[in-house]
Order: C-alpha cells, then sequence, then structure tokens
C-alpha cells in the first residue's frame, strides 16, 4: 500500500479547503470562534474533538448546508457562499457527504437511492446509472438483494454502507463522513478502513472524517485536527497531536481504549 | 503537469492487442458506454477478446470507469490482464483489485415477476383482504382503547390531563373558527335552497323549520365531524406515525409503558369532549346563518324566526348531539390506529395520512346514514 502519510504536501497549491477566521453561533450559543483549519489534496484528515465540540456543524459550515455568522470558507479555491447557483451545484457534485445517520431516501430503494445523483446530474440511462449503483453498493459491501431494499428494511450498519455508496455515486473529489463507522460492526469498520485508503490512493480523495473511532483514526488518517474550546486545538500528524497538552488531548489519547489502538497499530506495523 | 481530463477515453482496437486509452472517469461515461456498445457489435461474439489488452495508457480512472471495464472484459479476463501488466501502478491496480472483489459476485438481484393479468389478479386478492384485516384491525383497536381507558378510569392518578388539555386546545379550540365559519355557509345555502323550493308552495315561513331540523339533526354534527375528520385525524397519524418511525413507539414499549395509554388515550377523549361542543357551535352558526338569510331575504323578522325555532320539539337537539361522541370515537380511533401502522418511510407517513382521512370521512357518513335509519325506526 502506497501511503502519503510521511510526504504529506503541504504547499499553499495544495490546500483543498481553506477555513479562516470562522464564527458560528446560535442565539446565545457560539460554537466555533476564529477557527482556522486547511484541509489538503489527497489527504484523510480526522475531526476529533468532545460531544458538542461543533465537528458536525463545521462539516454542515463547509459542505454549505449552514451560513457562517462570520469567517470565510473557500473549497476548490472559491467561496461558496459567493457563487452563483449554478456554479455552486457543479461545485457541490464534486462533493460526497455521508450523514451521521445516513439520511437515505426512505422512498426509494438502495439502487434508487443510490442512482438517483447520477441520473439527476450525469443524465445516464436508467440501466445504466442503476448499473453503476449496483456496483457501488458491491463495493461497499451490501449483497446484491440488498439493491431492492427500502431503508425501512434495513440494519444501521448497512443503511451506514448504502448511505457511503451514495456518497461516491459521482466519484467526488472530496468525501465529508460523519461517523461513518459508528454502528458498523468491527469487521465492517476495518473492511470500510480499508476501502477508504484504497479509493484515496487510486483516486487522489481527500477526505474529511468526523469521527470517534480510535481504530479509524489511528489507520486512516494522515492527519487529525483537534477541535476544543471553539477552535482547533491542533491540526497535525497523529504522533504529534497525542503529545499536544490540554486535558482532553491527554484523556482521549491515553485513555484505555487510546493506548489499545495505538498498540494495535503498532505491532501490525512490526508484523 | 496535470493531464487532460476533458478527453473522453477510447477503446484502440489493433489486430494484435486492445489498447485502453485515456480518461476512463464518470463525466465521460455516456460516451465511453457508447463507444463500448459500438465495439461489441463491431467484434461480434465469441472471439471479440482473443487479444492481449494494454491498460498501460489509462490516464486517469475511476470507480465508473473500472466497472465499466470489468464489465467490458469480465472479471476473469480482467484479472488475468492484471496478472500480465507489472508496469500497472499499485494504487490502480489496488482500485481495479477492489473493484473486481466487488463485481465477483453476480450484481442483479432475483426477481420473480409474475404475468400481468396474474398480477391484476393478486393485487384485488390483497385489497380485499387488506380491507377485511383494516377492519379486524381497527375492532381490536377498539378493544384496546376500551380496556385502557377502564383499567385507568378509576386510576386519577395516571390521567394524563396536561396531554388531554393540550389535545382538547388542538383539536377543539383552535378550530372553533373554522367550524363556525363553515357551518354559517352552509346554514345560509340552506336557506336558500329552501326559500326557492318552497316559495311555489307559498310556504316560505317553513324554511326555519327547514334550517332547525338539518342542523340539529345532521348537518350540525356531520359537518363538524367531516372537518375534524381532515383535521384531527390526519394530524394524530402524522404525529404518532412519525413517532413510530423514530422508533419512539418502541422506546415506550420498551420502558415498560403502554402507548395505547400515553397516547392514545388523550387524543380519543379530547376528541371524544370537542367534537360535542363543535356540534353545537356548528348548529348554532348554521341556524344564525340561515335566520341571517331569513332576514334579509324573506323578511322573516328574527323575533319571528326564534318563535318558530322555539316550537320545533328539541329532541332533535338530542338526537343530532347523540351522534357527536360515536363519530368522535371513530375518529380518534382510525387516526390514532393508522399512525401506528406506519412503517419508516416518508412516503407511509404521507399514504397513511391519506387513508385516515379517507376512512374517518367514510366511516362518519356510514354511521350517520345507519343512524338516520335507526332513529327514524324509532320514530325519534
Amino acid at each position: 500500500m502506497v501511503s502519503l502519510r510521511e510526504d504529506t504536501p503541504r504547499g499553499d497549491d495544495h490546500v483543498l479547503i481553506r477555513i479562516r477566521d470562522l464564527c458560528n453561533r446560535f442565539g446565545e450559543h457560539v460554537v466555533h470562534e476564529h477557527l482556522d483549519l486547511d484541509v489538503y489534496r489527497g489527504e484523510i484528515l480526522g475531526i476529533v474533538g468532545g460531544s458538542g465540540s461543533g465537528k458536525s456543524v463545521l462539516l454542515r459550515s463547509i459542505v454549505g448546508l449552514l451560513r457562517p455568522s462570520a469567517g470565510s470558507i473557500d473549497v476548490f479555491g472559491e467561496d461558496l457562499q459567493a457563487l452563483s447557483t449554478r456554479r455552486r451545484s457543479l461545485l457541490e457534485r464534486r462533493f460526497g457527504v455521508l450523514f451521521q445517520r445516513g439520511a437515505l431516501f426512505s422512498s426509494l430503494n438502495l439502487q434508487e437511492n443510490v442512482a438517483f445523483p447520477v441520473l439527476e446530474h450525469l443524465g445516464l440511462a436508467r440501466a445504466e446509472a442503476e448499473f453503476l449503483a449496483r456496483v457501488k453498493l458491491s463495493l461497499v459491501g451490501l449483497p446484491a438483494n440488498a439493491a431492492l431494499q427500502y431503508p425501512s428494511e434495513l440494519s444501521g450498519g448497512m443503511i451506514k454502507r448504502a448511505a457511503l455508496a451514495r456518497a461516491l455515486a459521482l466519484d467526488p473529489e472530496v468525501l465529508f463522513l460523519d461517523e461513518p463507522t459508528a454502528g458498523l460492526d468491527p469487521i465492517g469498520a476495518a473492511a470500510f478502513d480499508q476501502l477508504l485508503l484504497t479509493l484515496r490512493d487510486a483516486l487522489g480523495l481527500s477526505v474529511f472524517l468526523v469521527t470517534h473511532d480510535l481504530d479509524t483514526l489511528y489507520s486512516t488518517c494522515d492527519r487529525v485536527a483537534v477541535l476544543s474550546q471553539r477552535r482547533v486545538l491542533a491540526a497535525d500528524r497523529l504522533e504529534v497531536v497525542e503529545k499536544v497538552d490540554d486535558p482532553w488531548v491527554r484523556d482521549y489519547f491515553n485513555g484505555p481504549r487510546g493506548r489499545a489502538a495505538r498498540r494495535h497499530i503498532n505491532s501490525s506495523k512490526v508484523d | 503537469m496535470m493531464p487532460n481530463t476533458r478527453q473522453t477515453g477510447r477503446l484502440d482496437d489493433r489486430p494484435d492487442s486492445l489498447h485502453v486509452i485515456g480518461n476512463w472517469t464518470i463525466t465521460h461515461y455516456a460516451r465511453l458506454q457508447a463507444q463500448i456498445d459500438a465495439f461489441k457489435t463491431q467484434a461480434g461474439n465469441g472471439h471479440e477478446l482473443d487479444r492481449s489488452i494494454d491498460l498501460s495508457a489509462i490516464e486517469t480512472l475511476d470507480t465508473a470507469g473500472a466497472a465499466l471495464l470489468i464489465d467490458l472484459l469480465g472479471v476473469e479476463r480482467m484479472a488475468a490482464t492484471m496478472a500480465q501488466a507489472p508496469e500497472l501502478p499499485p494504487a490502480r491496480r489496488a482500485l481495479l483489485d477492489t473493484m473486481l472483489q466487488a463485481m465477483e459476485t453476480p450484481l442483479t438481484p432475483k426477481s420473480h415477476e409474475i404475468s400481468k393479468p396474474l398480477a391484476f389478479l393478486a393485487q384485488t386478492g390483497e385489497r380485499v383482504e387488506d380491507f377485511w384485516k383494516q377492519q379486524h384491525l381497527l375492532l381490536g383497536f377498539i378493544g384496546l382503547i376500551l380496556s385502557a381507558l377502564v383499567t385507568n378510569l378509576l386510576r386519577p392518578r395516571r390521567w394524563r390531563m396536561t396531554a388531554l388539555v393540550a389535545q382538547i386546545q388542538q383539536t377543539g379550540f383552535n378550530a372553533i373558527g373554522i367550524v363556525a365559519l363553515l357551518t354559517f355557509l352552509i346554514g345560509a345555502v340552506v336557506a336558500f335552497l329552501g326559500a326557492t323550493v318552497l316559495q311555489n308552495f307559498g310556504a316560505t315561513i317553513y324554511t326555519v323549520n327547514l334550517v332547525a331540523f338539518s342542523f340539529l339533526r345532521e348537518f350540525g354534527v356531520l359537518l363538524a365531524a367531516i372537518l375534524l375528520a381532515g383535521r384531527t385525524a390526519s394530524a394524530f397519524t402524522a404525529q404518532i406515525g412519525s413517532m413510530k418511525a423514530n422508533e419512539e413507539i418502541d422506546a415506550i414499549r420498551a420502558l415498560g409503558l403502554n402507548p395505547v395509554e400515553l397516547l392514545v388515550l388523550p387524543r380519543v377523549l379530547a376528541i371524544l369532549v370537542t367534537l360535542p361542543i363543535l356540534t353545537f357551535v356548528g348548529m348554532l352558526s348554521g341556524i344564525l346563518g340561515g335566520a341571517l338569510v331569513c332576514l334579509l331575504t324573506l323578511d322573516i323578522s328574527a323575533l319571528q324566526f326564534f318563535t318558530i325555532l322555539q316550537d320545533v320539539a328539541p329532541h332533535h337537539f338530542i338526537v343530532g348531539l347523540s351522534k357527536a361522541p360515536l363519530f368522535a370515537f371513530f375518529i380518534g380511533a382510525i387516526g390514532c390506529l393508522e399512525g401506528f401502522k406506519v412503517s419508516g418511510s416518508a412516503q407511509s407517513v404521507g399514504e397513511h395520512t391519506t387513508s385516515s382521512v379517507v376512512q374517518s370521512i367514510f366511516m362518519v357518513i356510514l354511521l350517520d346514514a345507519m343512524a338516520a335509519l335507526f332513529f327514524m325506526e324509532m320514530g325519534w
């Protein structure tokens, strides 16, 4: 496996998403204040932080579902908020978003769910779009007969996988994943990590990964950003972030689960 | 340097080998598919792929392009080709490997299609059976409501007054305006109709009796019930249905509580209280509408109108009002039951909301017809 981990580019040309001075508040409640963050091309950036630290809000601001109270967010070098609807739609087509609870369309079966963006955006014939959809569903590890089932008939893990297939439907350049492995069994989660790495290496995907899963963090992420106290506390390689002097970071990485995940990764590297 | 990704990839068919060239990505999918179709028809069946295949000229490849290639070559052929191509970059090999794995198993789900006439028969059968199941279910649900009612009646501590009052406000108080307006207008219309017909007999004075009879016995309760069926039954279904879709009903059960007692009883009791009140409002307002028409177009003074009204036997009022609780109970029960039948999807919430309105209006009119027969036979 080729990994970009050791030589992650840091130049300005490689910045895919640039967030400067971002503020988000809901009434009195301030979620982000003067938040800066860069996401580089071709990297997998893990976002961690306690519950309510604004991870999902950050994701929603970047993909344009939430207008920030202040600050700028440039994606592909353009400010989403300032673009015309048409330009914006073209840009958003290069995003793939996996929502926390899947957000599959409940009145469409899985195959239609995945084929939907393909049909809408690329104007393929239905048979072609459905073929692609079935390939994507199989790619994320769903059996063929799941294609005709409806979201309400599926388990939480299967919904997650199908939602990932939909996020991958347009072969996006950036993937936004909100807790993708929550609700997956460990085997499924490991397969997910592997799939993510393969796709990143083969397609040059950039991934914005909100997660609590320490195993995913250790096995896939090139960099990790810690959200705390309304801003990004640190955004760097795991080895560096682990050593940041902050009570939450210490508890997070050096708690029993953090230690176990690191031990597991280190031992598999030796093998 | 970035490769030029705008150019669609192509297949170069040489005598000794087949070259896959250029950009094989989802943006070019339709054109690539067309090329493949053309290639397949040109090559004919059987001997088309006995040449070696060269993948080295591919510039960009994504999952869609890989899927197309694998679909063209077949899984085994692709695997063999990759084995003979050591120059393939590792990242691309990994992608193709992943896609091969994904496409190894047959992708088309099994479907069992049956002929159209047979499907029609099956559908008819299902509908009929559904109808019976429906009535059976409604009876069972009414039983559940009644038993929950009886067990809670003697325990005032378990009466949910807050929920009850909130429901009374939503289903009753907030509906008074629309009920009053609607019955007022219908009252005026009935008076106009009566005046037109009765004029021929010089009996326009009986318009008063017509309005009073029709509203006290039928229209007051019927109009209020139909409005409530549209307004409240649908709200019950949507509320309970979205709770069901969100597993909240299951959570109530898992907490050892009874959803019928918690959700259905306050709603059904509220509508039992409000429909008689709304019926009364409807009767008054309809008679007022009639009185206004009498005053303005028939020269029947208000005093005259109300003197005649006094002669109308009060039991008509009782007959009309006595139907209200019956209608209310069925509207509430159907609204809640449809909510419980919702199954997860947004579409299902919509379907059951529609069904609850249709069913409760149907039930109200059916019961009213039966009640009319009954009261007529009894001579009330």
